[in-house]
């Protein structure tokens, strides 16, 4: 399966598993813009799985309306560039919900999808990474999957997390990843992240589309192509590098990444968000505060510029694999 | 009765997938009509801006006139005397509680309040013709909602002071956020209009539970200034459009904060809006509880049976003041609003429309004032002693499940604070001492 067909396979052992279970956004009933909820109308019928009116406040109040009531509501928001129609939504309602009626009422049942990160020629509109804004929204959760196993088992344990979930899923693989996906119902948790590979020299942390690029990168730092071979020393070729996928944007498991850099010493972040205010900001503030002791090198952060996310400068605005090596070898020789 | 396919039969074919009623009728016109609409084509090139046809304002229903009395034509329901005596007896407790209230809030004893002064009718009415487990979703001035259903006033008054006992929100939200899930009454929060599309997934949530299909709706309340944010256009949309069984109730009585419904829309009102969504509508005068009464209960009966959304203006005026933090008279004459008063009290024009069925009397209303005064000042005394939640509750249920280790590690952290400076930095030893357990909760071993 590519990461759409995941998608929909989770969609749809969700909603054979739960009759209270609903998918609902902008043209899902025909299969969606990417895919993802591809015969579900026809497999659950239209009571199920059906179009809305084109409004993202209506979307996430609707959806926080449903779960209110206990049923399952996964919301599509079209495009992660326009989940900011509702912001107040989710941050003001959504995430306050459970804790501003001292438990009576929650919104726990709600998971909002979003296509999120770049995809070559997005602008503006179509490329963002907007998880950053929501790290301060205590009350919900944030969930990135980076392939289709991923995927599934990721927004299985979102839609029946007792708590609002935004689900970003990186639009520019859902058809270029393809993996052998379980067809069985399974969950992957919520707020653990994973290590790829395992190192001792630097801890290289990412999610979503950049684990590509970080791979990629390990690769060059290991063996590098002909025309960087002299910007990468010998002494650097056989580092060790730890790969991790953090997963969960927020609660974020500051457990394995500190237990990482406190075995490498060394810590590369990379997104594609903006810097400023994103999500590697909070996680070095934390590690170092965690880590003093045993850092060797700054923590490094390779992430989109502070700008908005530019049509004809994509390849530059990128954090792509080239800006990791650069990273990884500042960083290891430091 | 009228079925939405007759009434509105291009909507009725738009969404065939979401009804059983279908209809074959199609409008014959000498130019046919465009693909996407049953608008006939015409050559006059005409614009229009008014729902009426005529340009007359939509009318406004009524049933008792100033003096208690049905106008011409009315049908005054059949209530039965216990029912409205209890109903007067509710509109009667409104004011009760708010005269103790803002005068307690203005010496200082709670953080803030909200009156209902003006609009006691518009909450009755309605309140009584709906069932008592329809869900509702309010702003903020519908405590007569709760109330009615016998929300307790010791519950109200613990909510005012955020003391322990405080079941709506543990002492976490400003006074008059309630909220109680056993009454069917939603959690009120600051943010304006956010619960009109909620209340649409509630109505659709009712509309797939086997149980209460047919039998409940959701019923949304709102002021005229509410109405403008996004969330009303939102939810007015969703409700008609995924139909689900929805309530609006426009409370309109003339102001947001200062500003006048002249500055908060040039339409007619919020009822013009509904038909513009494929709404039944209706606007009521909102101090005639009778009124009030009966258009509610069609309107929740044609919302339940159509499964859609359904609105209703209620117009009314708001005597008191926005809020505790709010001078009305900075912006609006003390003049204006005395008249208002006199000429048009919802309370004396249900109370002589009972005193002409002999069913009020001088001595019942005393014995109600005195009651109610007693018990109001009861609760709040009760309420007044009781201390704060335990200061470890700040961290509780901000997640479901386990808890997060931010949260785990800031409860930590405040613990250690407390252990260090909490009998020695006054404004927190102060403090500590408003809570049950004194911080204990947190500090102890």
């Amino acid at each position: 399966m590519n990461l759409y067909q995941a998608v929909r396979d989770a969609l749809s052992n969700a909603m054979m598993r739960d009759d209270t279970a609903v998918v609902f956004g902008e043209d899902v009933a025909f299969g969606g813009v990417f895919r993802c909820t591809m015969g579900l109308a026809e497999e659950f019928g239209r009571e199920r799985v059906f179009n809305t009116p084109l409004s993202e406040q209506g979307i996430a109040g609707f959806g926080i309306g449903l779960a209110s009531m206990g049923h399952t509501a996964i919301a599509e928001i079209q495009f992660a560039d326009y989940i900011f129609p509702a912001f107040d939504q989710i941050v003001n309602e959504a995430a306050k919900f459970r804790y501003r009626s001292g438990g009576q009422f929650n919104a726990g049942s709600l998971t909002i999808r979003c296509p999120s990160m770049a995809v070559g020629h997005g602008g503006h509109y179509h490329s963002q990474s907007p998880e950053g804004f929501f790290l301060a929204a205590a009350g919900i959760k944030v969930v990135i999957p980076r392939s289709p196993i991923q995927a599934k088992g990721l927004l299985l344990a979102s839609i029946r997390d007792p708590n609002p979930v935004i689900f970003m899923e990186p639009k520019i693989l859902y058809r270029s990843a393809v993996e052998q996906v379980p067809v069985d119902d399974y969950q992957l948790p919520i707020g653990r992240a994973e290590t790829l590979v395992s190192g001792s020299d630097v801890t290289l942390l990412s999610w979503g589309t950049p684990i590509y690029h970080c791979e990629t990168a390990m690769h060059m730092l290991n063996s590098p192509p002909e025309t960087l071979a002299r910007h990468v020393p010998e002494s650097l070729r056989s580092a060790k590098v730890e790969l991790v996928d953090l997963r969960t944007i927020l609660p974020w498991d500051v457990d394995a990444i500190v237990e990482s850099v406190t075995r490498t010493g060394r810590l590369v972040i990379v997104h594609e968000a903006g810097r400023t205010g994103g999500v590697g900001a909070e996680i070095s503030a934390e590690v170092q505060k965690r880590c003093f002791l045993k850092l060797d090198a700054p923590v490094k952060l390779v992430t989109g510029w502070d700008t908005p996310v530019p049509l004809a400068f994509e390849k530059f605005y990128t954090p792509d694999a080239l800006r990791v090596l650069d990273a990884l070898v500042e960083t290891l020789s430091y | 009765m009228l079925r939405a396919a007759r009434i509105c039969p291009r909507l009725a074919r738009h969404h065939a997938q979401w009804r059983s009623v279908t209809t074959s009728s199609s409008i014959q016109t000498p130019h046919g009509h465009l693909p996407s609409t049953q608008s006939p084509i015409i050559s006059e090139l005409k614009f229009f801006n008014s729902v009426t046809g005529d340009g007359t304002q939509i009318p406004t229903y009524r049933v008792l006139d100033g003096g208690g009395k049905p106008i011409e034509g009315a049908q005054v329901p059949e209530l039965d005397e216990a029912v409205a005596r209890r109903m007067y007896e509710q509109m009667v407790q409104l004011p009760t509680i708010d005269n103790l209230m803002y005068q307690v809030q203005r010496q200082g004893k709670i953080p803030f309040y909200m009156t209902h002064y003006g609009e006691e009718a518009t909450l009755i009415g309605s309140a009584a013709a709906l069932a008592l487990d329809d869900e509702v979703l309010a702003q903020y001035r519908e405590l007569g909602i709760l109330l009615w259903r016998d929300w307790p006033i010791d519950a109200l008054m613990n909510s005012c002071f955020g003391n322990c006992e405080d079941i709506a929100s543990k002492g976490k939200q400003m006074p008059m956020h309630i909220g109680s899930a056993a009454h069917h009454f939603h959690m009120i929060s600051s943010p304006l209009a956010t619960q009109i599309p909620q209340a649409a997934g509630v109505g659709f949530a009712l509309k797939r539970d086997p149980a209460r299909r047919g039998k409940n709706c959701a019923v949304v309340y709102f002021g005229e200034g509410a109405a403008s944010e996004g969330d009303f256009h939102a939810g007015m949309m969703f409700a008609s459009t995924i139909p689900s069984p929805t309530l609006f109730i426009a409370r309109n009585n003339g102001f947001a904060i200062s500003t006048p419904a002249s500055e908060q829309y040039y339409g007619d009102g919020i009822a013009a809006r509904g038909p513009g969504y494929g709404v039944h509508t209706i606007r009521v005068d909102g101090n005639d509880v009778l009124a009030m009464y009966n258009a509610t209960k069609e309107a929740r009966r044609l919302c339940i049976e159509e499964g859609r959304g359904v609105l209703l203006e209620a117009m009314s005026y708001r005597v008191g003041h926005h809020s505790t933090s709010d001078d009305s008279f900075a912006y609006r004459g003390r003049q204006e609003v005395e008249d208002r008063k006199r000429l048009d009290n919802p309370l004396s024009r249900f109370r002589l429309f009972l005193e002409s069925r002999g069913w009020w009397s001088a001595s019942d209303e005393e014995e109600l004032r005195s009651r109610l005064k007693k018990d109001v000042l009861a609760a709040y005394r009760r309420a007044e002693t009781l201390p704060r939640p335990p200061v470890s509750e700040m961290f509780d249920t901000v997640y479901g499940g386990e808890e997060p280790w931010t949260i785990t590690e800031n409860r930590e952290e405040l613990k250690r604070l407390l252990k260090k400076y909490g009998q020695t930095w006054g404004p927190w030893q102060a403090e500590l001492q408003k809570h049950k357990g004194a911080g204990q909760d947190l500090m102890g071993s």
